[in-house]
């Protein structure tokens, strides 16, 4: 029993020195989910079918697939498509060889569509007096967009992108199955290399732990800040 | 290329029609055992957390926190191989059964499966548990209805009603966990069938493709199915 405590912990150091790659991924395709995402809400509720059709398309595919087959088709079907093309012969190469690139691109396909959804209920439950009253005091068309609409939706939804971007910290162990060595690829390439099972991934389940109730307690007091002209309200 | 794409599914030795129907019945094996499971573990979880003794709300208290902190694949590993593992040392032990028994992969799997949405189940349950109004139990006690009678003709169906939407979304998204088991590599769900697929035509592209599709035809049926059973759930409400 100690000689496994102390395995776990002789694993702690080299899992820790993983975890800000874990973080990098989630924080990367945390802000291009949010940005692509709104764009893509905005999209599917603009009433013009050439936008709207192709953003619930996308949408839909990416939330009603697993992730994990998402991954595949972008780091193996991409990988076979690009080295045929002018891209094999572009600055980017270099990059495009590693998992780490498909690994971003596709976990902020998948969270965009997660936010949109999420974006789109917020934008339709915003009171249409907000809006009136806006256009009331002369406000123009963007001005109603960004101070007013996407404003208030994105304060109304907060919780849920929230615990949208802990979710995502949870699944960026999937990409270790591409190669990127985040915390959990560290832990199977440990496990393999050393030959024990148990301790390396009760090693990384501790990291991983930490990690997660270090996120909440900063994002929760971040939502009371951006929230807190509804103190006045209640 | 049509064709070529043809002889890719075909049924039989040269294609791989045939492997990717049975993967397509494996998901589905996979994943009705799994949810199964998870909903009596997450029954289970939440009785324990609205229960009066302090060891069984605490028991089930770090069931629900560890296993909705961590990601799914690393909880899906640890309990394939270390759960699966202990029990099976424990049957032996106990002597329920010989020496060198070992769990089937399968079952194995679709625990781990279970055991990690038990915990997202459990919270379903128990929101769904509080939502019901105390003044019917009341009457049927009264009444002297005994409690399994209250809990299955009372509470039962009106705690379905807002399980529903809950149990709904956990059942899609063990469709797609069950993607996550092809890491084991034990047996041919859909994406480990992809997977082999695709490594040895290099038909990556297609393949993934395919897998993708299967999928959300998966997505699709269950969609229709719950919006069904939700109409039906809510029959007889003002």
């Amino acid at each position: 029993m100690m000689t496994f405590l102390g395995n776990v912990v002789h694993w702690l150091p080299d899992l820790l020195a993983a975890a800000p790659l874990t973080l990098v991924l989630t924080l990367v395709a945390g802000v291009f989910g949010l940005v692509f995402g709104t764009i893509l809400a905005l999209a599917r509720l603009s009433g013009q079918p050439l936008l709207s059709w192709p953003a619930y398309a996308f949408m839909f595919v990416m939330r009603g697939t697993p992730l994990l087959v998402q991954l595949y088709l972008i780091y193996y079907g991409l990988g076979q498509l690009m080295p045929g093309t002018w891209v094999r012969h572009s600055f980017l190469w270099p990059y495009l060889r590693e998992g780490l690139t498909f690994a971003l691109f596709a976990y902020s396909m998948n969270q965009a569509a997660y936010n949109a959804e999420v974006l789109r209920g917020a934008i339709q439950a915003i009171p249409k007096g907000q809006i009136e009253a806006a256009e009331a005091i002369g406000m123009t068309r963007f001005q109603i967009l960004w101070r007013v609409r996407l404003h208030l939706a994105f304060c109304n939804c907060l919780p849920i992108l929230i615990s949208d971007i802990i979710i995502l910290l949870k699944s960026t162990a999937l990409a270790s199955t591409i190669t990127v060595l985040e915390l959990m690829g560290i832990a199977r390439m440990i496990q393999r290399q050393s030959l024990q099972i148990y301790e390396p991934l009760i090693a990384c389940g501790l990291v991983y732990f930490a990690v997660v109730v270090v996120l909440t307690n900063i994002m929760r007091p971040m939502e009371k800040r951006l929230t807190r002209f509804r103190k006045g309200l209640e | 290329m049509i064709s070529t794409y043809m002889g890719y599914l075909a049924w039989g030795a040269g294609g791989w029609g045939d492997e990717f129907f049975f993967a397509f019945i494996m998901t589905m094996k996979v994943s009705l055992s799994a949810y199964l499971m998870a909903v009596l573990f997450g029954l289970m979880a939440a009785v324990f957390k609205l229960s009066r003794s302090w060891i069984l709300r605490s028991l089930a208290g770090v069931y629900i926190t560890v296993v909705r902190a961590l990601p799914e694949l690393l909880m899906i590993l640890i309990v394939y191989f270390t759960v699966a593992g202990l029990a099976e040392q424990a049957l032996v032990w106990a002597g329920f059964v010989d020496k060198g028994f070992q769990f089937n992969p399968f079952w194995a799997a679709v625990f781990a499966l279970a055991f990690v949405s038990g915990a997202f189940m459990a919270e379903v349950v128990r929101s769904a548990l509080l939502a019901v109004p105390a003044g019917g139990v009341e009457a049927a006690t009264a009444m002297g209805m005994s409690r399994p009678w209250i809990f299955v003709r009372v509470v039962l169906p009106q705690m379905m009603r807002h399980a529903l939407p809950g149990m709904g979304n956990l059942w899609l998204s063990i469709t797609k966990d069950s993607a996550i088991i092809s890491v084991l590599g034990a047996f041919g769900e859909l994406l480990y069938t992809g997977y082999r697929a695709a490594a040895s035509t290099k038909a990556y592209t297609f393949f993934y493709g395919f897998t993708a599709v299967l999928f959300l035809l998966i997505t699709i049926f269950s969609l229709v199915v719950l919006q069904w059973m939700e109409s039906r759930l809510n029959r007889g409400r003002p």
